[in-house]
Order: C-alpha cells, then structure tokens, then sequence
C-alpha cells in the first residue's frame, strides 16, 4: 500500500516542511556532509567576504526540499529525481518553508515544482522534482 | 577573457565510497530526518531494506571525494575563489543501504561562458557493488568575472 500523501494530479500541493535550522546546525552539518568551507562555520571570515555571517550549506537546504518531497511520496525510494538552483542564501535560526504543486502526473510519476523560502526570500529556486507513486 | 574548453570530456579515475551504518545516521540526523528507515536497522529491515537507508542526499558525501579533483585540476582552470555553486541535480536508482559500496567516477561535461561568468558543469556517475547504477549527479559551478 501506499503511504503517498500527495495527490497524483496537476494542482496538488505537497505537505509543507517548516524547519529552522538552529545556531550549531552548519557545525553538524559540515562534519556529517565533510563540507568544511569557512563560510558555513566561522562567522569572522564569513564577514570577511562580504556575507552578513555563517550561511547554511546549500546542499544541506537542498537535503530539506528533498526530504518533503521523499516524505509527500511515502518514502525515500519514492524520490527519483532533483534539480535545483542555489540563489541568495540561507541563514541559522531562520524558519526555512518547503512546498511544492504537482506540474504534471502520468504513469505511476508526478513532477512537482517545488522552493524552499526564508523569510520571504526563495533560497532554492527553480527545482523540479520526479516522483514515483 | 574567454574560458578554456580544453577539459570537456576529460573523465576522473573511480573512487570508492564504503557506506557506514553509523555515518549514515549522523547525516540523518544532521538533516532532520524523522523516517525511521535512515536511523533504526530493525524499522528498516521491517519495511524490506537490507540495513538503514541513505537519504537521496547522502549521495553528496558518497560522490564528494570523485567530485572535488576536477573542481581543483589545473587544466580545467576553475578560478576557485569565484565559484559559487549554481545548480545541482541527482537521479537516482535504488536506494543506498549501510554495507554497500558506492564507486562513483566523474567527467567534465561541459565548459561554458554566457555574460561573464563561467560555467562549470561535472557530471558524476555512481554504482554500487551489485552494478546499479544508483545515482547520477550533475554539479554546475559558476565562476564570477571570468
């Protein structure tokens, strides 16, 4: 049976993922992914190139719109494929929200459009993700 | 300055990533997940997986050690300070458990300049131990000012 909680048709909404990543997020991150550039975890020299502090991985907000979308398919052999772009940038002790609409459904996938925004800014843009139901 | 194409096609010795149970659940939990088939063996097994399950995303820590040498050969000369990373993309075919062993080898695929910056795309094809091919990946770096 399947644990789907998305419908398969154009128009459908996944369930929303809200996550907000807290203070030390970038630091467990950068030691489970192997991802140590200065820019996730020392906020001096994050500042010294110019950003306002520590920005989160993009790879580590990408984790999270393919987390909703694995989730809204009922589970992680459901998501098949994931593009996206990295615009702008994210920042700890921020809500994160993920959603996403089916674009189109036939043959057991569906395409959903999907972006992940934080505090009104769209951190991943353009993403497209395959599922199969 | 126009960028340098001479790279394109150019293809990376494999490298071998061997999937840890534990270090499958540190990312895990370093990504939030709540699915108890990438933390618990026995909720995994209860569902049919052969061990704990990779979220689709692990495939940047299996892939990162075939991916970085490109980024850094000198004869693709990818102005490293500049880079930003733009876009990824992964496909993937059946899941990744603790105890597989992932090989993963990566090309360049493409050089490109469009209004002063660089593109830089790799494309990274990973197996495991059985021959299925359980994910490709396709990395688009950008360099400013090129």
């Amino acid at each position: 049976m399947s644990r789907a909680k998305i419908a398969g048709e154009p128009g459908a909404k996944i369930p929303e993922l809200r996550v907000t990543p807290d203070k030390y997020l970038t630091f467990r991150y950068a030691g489970a992914s192997g991802d140590y550039n200065p820019i996730h975890i020392d906020d001096e020299f994050a500042r010294a190139v110019g950003l306002p502090g520590r920005i989160l991985h993009g790879l580590w907000t990408m984790a999270q719109v393919a987390r909703a979308q694995a989730d809204a398919a009922g589970g992680p052999e459901h998501l098949k494929r994931l593009s996206v772009q990295f615009r702008g940038m994210g920042m700890p002790e921020q809500e994160i929200v993920v959603s996403g609409t089916v674009r189109e459904a036939g043959d057991g996938r569906v395409v959903i459009d999907t972006v992940a925004e934080q505090t009104g800014n769209q951190i991943i843009r353009n993403a497209e993700a395959e599922v199969e139901l | 300055m126009p960028v340098n194409t001479k790279a394109v096609g150019k293809r990376y010795e494999p490298v071998l990533y061997a999937v840890g149970r534990e270090k499958l659940r540190e990312y895990a939990r370093a990504v939030g997940e709540t699915n108890p088939v990438h933390l618990d063996v026995e909720a995994a097994r209860a569902v049919g997986f052969a061990d704990v399950v990779a979220p689709p995303m692990f495939a940047v820590v299996y892939s990162a050690p075939s991916v970085g040498p490109p980024i850094f050969d000198p004869e693709v000369e990818l102005n490293f300070p500049l880079m930003v990373h733009g876009g990824q993309e992964f496909e993937w075919g059946p899941v990744v458990v603790a105890g597989d062993e992932i090989i993963t080898a990566t090309t360049v695929k493409d050089i490109s300049e469009r209004d002063g910056r660089g593109y830089y795309v790799f494309e990274s094809i990973s197996t495991n131990q059985d021959g299925a091919q359980v994910c490709r990946g396709t990395w688009t770096n950008i360099v400013r000012g090129v």
